[in-house]
């Protein structure tokens, strides 16, 4: 489907929504911005209605909090999602900023270390103020920053695609939780390779775990088998033995969810024992073209990725997004699933903000619900009353340049679904 | 304290009392009143890796056992406190949504259907505050008697020990169902209905860590100064001679380890009550290399140094990430390199070159050793 259909879907269908949100909208899609007198809405809305809970909010200004390891195991991974929230910031405060008030930024290295994060957060919420928090990346570290939130009363928005079995007024998770990645891949599989056995191959911790656990449940329920069940701990390079199974049960696809750098060796190490990814399927959750960079394209050409978003996605947000993202950090940056869905976060708030007329965290939480972003690079996006956002799944196949075919998309937005019942 | 009728002692002990009388003035007094809550919270987290340092000023400074796991014993520490504190706060009202309520929420995410067996004793405060201190000195007693018995030391000892922490980690990341797995024990809330994590239970706590590292300082003194702290001083600088003189020295090795194990548990725990969750991350070689760097900067033959030691780090860490969040490592770095290369006895051997001369010679007294035993030079400390 193309994007200007997806657009046209839902001008209809958000007919009724205020009319100063819609000319917003429209005016994020214009480059000409700035018609609008600096300070006219500040004026219009003043701070001691806007900010009733003593957070940074003056006149002209809005502090917000940006909270990612910059440095560690995880920069390579959370640099990307950096870039994107300041890149969509930048383009907020191009605009005229959020209810007048320009964006001043905060930001804070988790430096990879869980503690860190949860120390940081505190920080930002306690002596900062700050109206909202983009950060955080692995499940570890929004696990160590979640009661932080929760009791200081902040809003995060937490950019990752994550194993659900969460969901929290003070988070906005804009990626996809399990099911919204894994079951529509899986159903294309199934019809598209008429694949019959599955061989489940995942890092040692907690979202591998899950989603696996969601991904035997599909399988099973449909009829079809699960060959193979295997963890390797965190940086884990030596994947022989497992490849050696993979080679013996012959499944007919390897079902991977690989993390961080151990990917580059099991990619280089599958190639390496003959497997050619063209005729053995491969699907995996856990490659973008971030991760691509380190794998090399020449090793994964011809496996498929299920994600939400891809760089090569055909449509006018997405082609603006990409421009603009290489613009501000350069023409060799690549853009993965989880930089697009941070890029999402500074917006949402902004919509959500636009929509309470309030920065105070109760009301953007209450606000959260409904509220739709069609300017978003992956298409059109909405958040559900759980916290999480309808998107679409789909699935692109890698190519030797780092970059993938997209080749399949769900028809529909896919309802989140944090507490998915039969799969727990 | 015991005061040796040995005149030589009754210098030093002064020194040493004003010393730590300052430290608790500070610890006490000054930092409440000068920072707030937010800050405060984070010395007193600090503060709990001050007790790991101590114990390696016992064990490699003055016996000169290099170990380079001392996050295991911090980790097990926080690791038993942490156990308690998630039962408390698995309640099956509290845990609900679950599949089976009334387990800890990851263990749930794991399909698991009962709590493990070794976990019904946490149940019990008593039980889990006598683990805190029992099972790493229980766990350090076993690799000390393994190791020491075989007259196993020096590079070999601080490799094993870092092999140690290694294989604790992967455990412990491994067997995500009955421990957290990476993300570790999160959530923790309350302990015996007293909600951990408001202000004021904040400041309760750092009252309780501060006294009980004053309490600990003194009781390493209390051993540094006893004749068994003299003989750990004798086998690090010639064992043999030890040992020739009919001390089984293995079993004073055996003695220091386990001691600076249990001190650095009673931080782990501390650290777990303050911050409010634990994961493997405390317990890997990294944390473990830094807790023996945070003794080096303080000067590893001082015991005030290393509480120092430990806080500047941490505070020159907080504030250098910060200020420069894509700088600060390193800043760290080059901090660690300049402590080595031009003050390899730390602050303490500061303090003894340029300030305890000063202060000396218009008091006259023996001020000299305030901070500790007398400095020796770095390489005889780790051979």
């Amino acid at each position: 489907m193309s994007s200007d259909k997806i657009n046209a879907d839902k001008l209809t269908g958000g007919a009724h929504s205020p009319l100063r949100r819609k000319l917003l909208l429209g005016m994020a899609a214009l480059p000409a911005i700035g018609l609008l007198p600096r300070g006219a809405l500040a004026q219009a809305l003043p701070t001691d209605a806007v900010n009733t809970t003593k957070l940074a909010v003056t006149d002209s200004t809005v502090k917000v909090g940006i909270l990612h390891s910059t440095t560690g195991t995880m920069a390579i991974s959370e640099t990307g999602s950096v870039q994107a929230e300041k890149l969509a910031i930048a383009q907020i405060n191009e605009m005229g900023g959020v209810l007048g008030r320009k964006i001043e930024v905060i930001q804070e290295d988790g430096a990879s270390d869980w503690p860190t994060f949860a120390e940081k957060a505190r920080k930002l919420l306690v002596e900062d103020k700050v109206a909202a928090v983009f950060g955080c990346w692995t499940s570890a570290s929004r696990k160590a920053v979640l009661p932080v939130f929760e009791q200081y009363n902040g809003m995060l928005y937490y950019p990752t695609f994550y194993e659900g079995l969460e969901q929290s007024k003070n988070v906005i998770y804009t990626g996809q939780e399990a099911t919204q990645q894994i079951l529509a891949g899986l159903d294309w599989v199934t019809k598209e390779k008429g694949a019959k056995t599955f061989f489940l191959i995942g890092s040692d911790y907690i979202w591998p775990r899950t989603s696996n656990k969601i991904a035997r449940k599909h399988i099973e329920m449909h009829g079809q088998k699960v060959v193979g069940e295997e963890y390797f701990p965190l940086g884990h390079t030596q994947f022989n033995s497992v490849i050696n199974k993979i080679k013996l049960t012959k499944p007919d696809v390897i079902y991977a969810s690989v993390v961080g750098g151990s990917n580059v060796a099991f990619y280089k190490q599958l190639k390496a024992a003959g497997i050619d990814l063209n005729k053995q399927t491969l699907m995996t959750i856990s490659v973008t073209e971030d991760e691509m960079l380190g794998i090399g394209g020449e090793n994964i050409a011809g496996a498929y990725a299920c994600m939400k978003y891809f760089q090569s996605l055909k449509n006018p947000n997405n082609e603006k997004f990409v421009a603009a993202f290489k613009k501000m950090w350069g023409g060799e940056s690549v853009i993965g699933d989880v930089t697009q869905a941070g890029y999402l976060g500074p917006w949402l708030w902004k919509l959500t903000a636009e929509k309470a007329k309030s920065f105070d965290i109760d009301k953007i939480a209450a606000a959260s619900a409904g509220i739709e972003f069609t300017g978003a690079p992956e298409g059109y996006v909405r958040i559900h009353e759980n916290h999480h956002l309808w998107s679409k799944t789909r699935v692109g196949r890698a190519r030797t340049d780092g970059q993938f075919d997209v080749v399949f998309e769900t028809a529909d937005l896919i309802e989140p679904n944090p507490f998915p019942k039969g799969y727990q | 304290m015991t005061r040796t009728p040995n005149s030589r002692f009754f210098g030093r002990l002064d020194g040493d009392i004003a010393g730590i009388l300052l430290l608790a003035a500070l610890l006490i007094v000054v930092l409440p009143l000068g920072l707030d809550i937010f800050r405060l919270n984070m010395v007193g987290k600090y503060l709990t890796y001050a007790f790991v340092a101590l114990g390696l000023v016992l064990c490699w400074g003055s016996a000169g056992i290099l170990s380079l796991g001392q996050g295991i014993f911090f980790g097990i520490g926080g690791y038993c406190m942490a156990m308690f504190l998630k039962l408390e706060a698995s309640s099956p009202e509290a845990t609900k949504i679950q599949s089976t309520p009334g387990i800890p929420d990851f263990m749930d995410w794991n399909q698991l259907k009962a709590l493990p067996w070794f976990w019904e004793p946490f149940h019990s405060l008593t039980f889990a505050t006598i683990a805190v201190v029992a099972v790493p000195a229980l766990l350090a007693f076993i690799v000390g008697l393994a190791m020491f018995k075989r007259r196993v030391g020096g590079v070999y000892f601080a490799i094993i020990t870092q092999a140690f922490a290694a294989i604790l980690t992967i455990l412990i990341v491994g067997q995500q169902g009955y421990t957290g797995g990476i993300n570790g024990i999160t959530d923790l809330r309350t302990l015996k209905g007293w909600d951990i994590r408001t202000d004021e239970a904040k400041l309760v706590l750092y009252f309780v860590n501060a006294a009980l590292l004053i309490g600990c300082i003194l009781l390493c003194l209390y051993v540094r100064r006893s004749k068994l702290g003299r003989i750990l001083v004798a086998l690090r600088d010639k064992e043999d001679r030890v040992r020739f003189s009919g001390y089984d020295v293995a079993n004073f090795k055996i003695f220091v380890f386990c001691f600076a194990a249990a001190l650095s548990a009673v931080g782990g725990a501390m650290f777990t009550l303050q911050v409010g969750f634990m994961s493997p991350s405390f317990v890997g070689i990294v944390p473990s290399i830094e807790m023996v760097i945070y003794c080096a900067v303080g000067g590893r033959l001082s015991l005030l140094g290393a509480v120092y030691g430990t806080l500047l780090v941490n505070w020159a860490k907080t504030m250098l990430s910060e200020s420069f969040p894509e700088l600060w490592l390193f800043a760290m770095g080059a901090l660690f390199i300049g402590v080595v290369m031009v003050f390899p006895n730390g602050l303490a051997g500061l303090y003894q070159q340029f300030i305890a001369p000063r202060l000396r010679r218009p008091a006259g007294r023996r001020t000299d050793e305030a901070a500790g035993a007398p400095i020796i030079p770095p390489h005889t400390a780790a051979d």
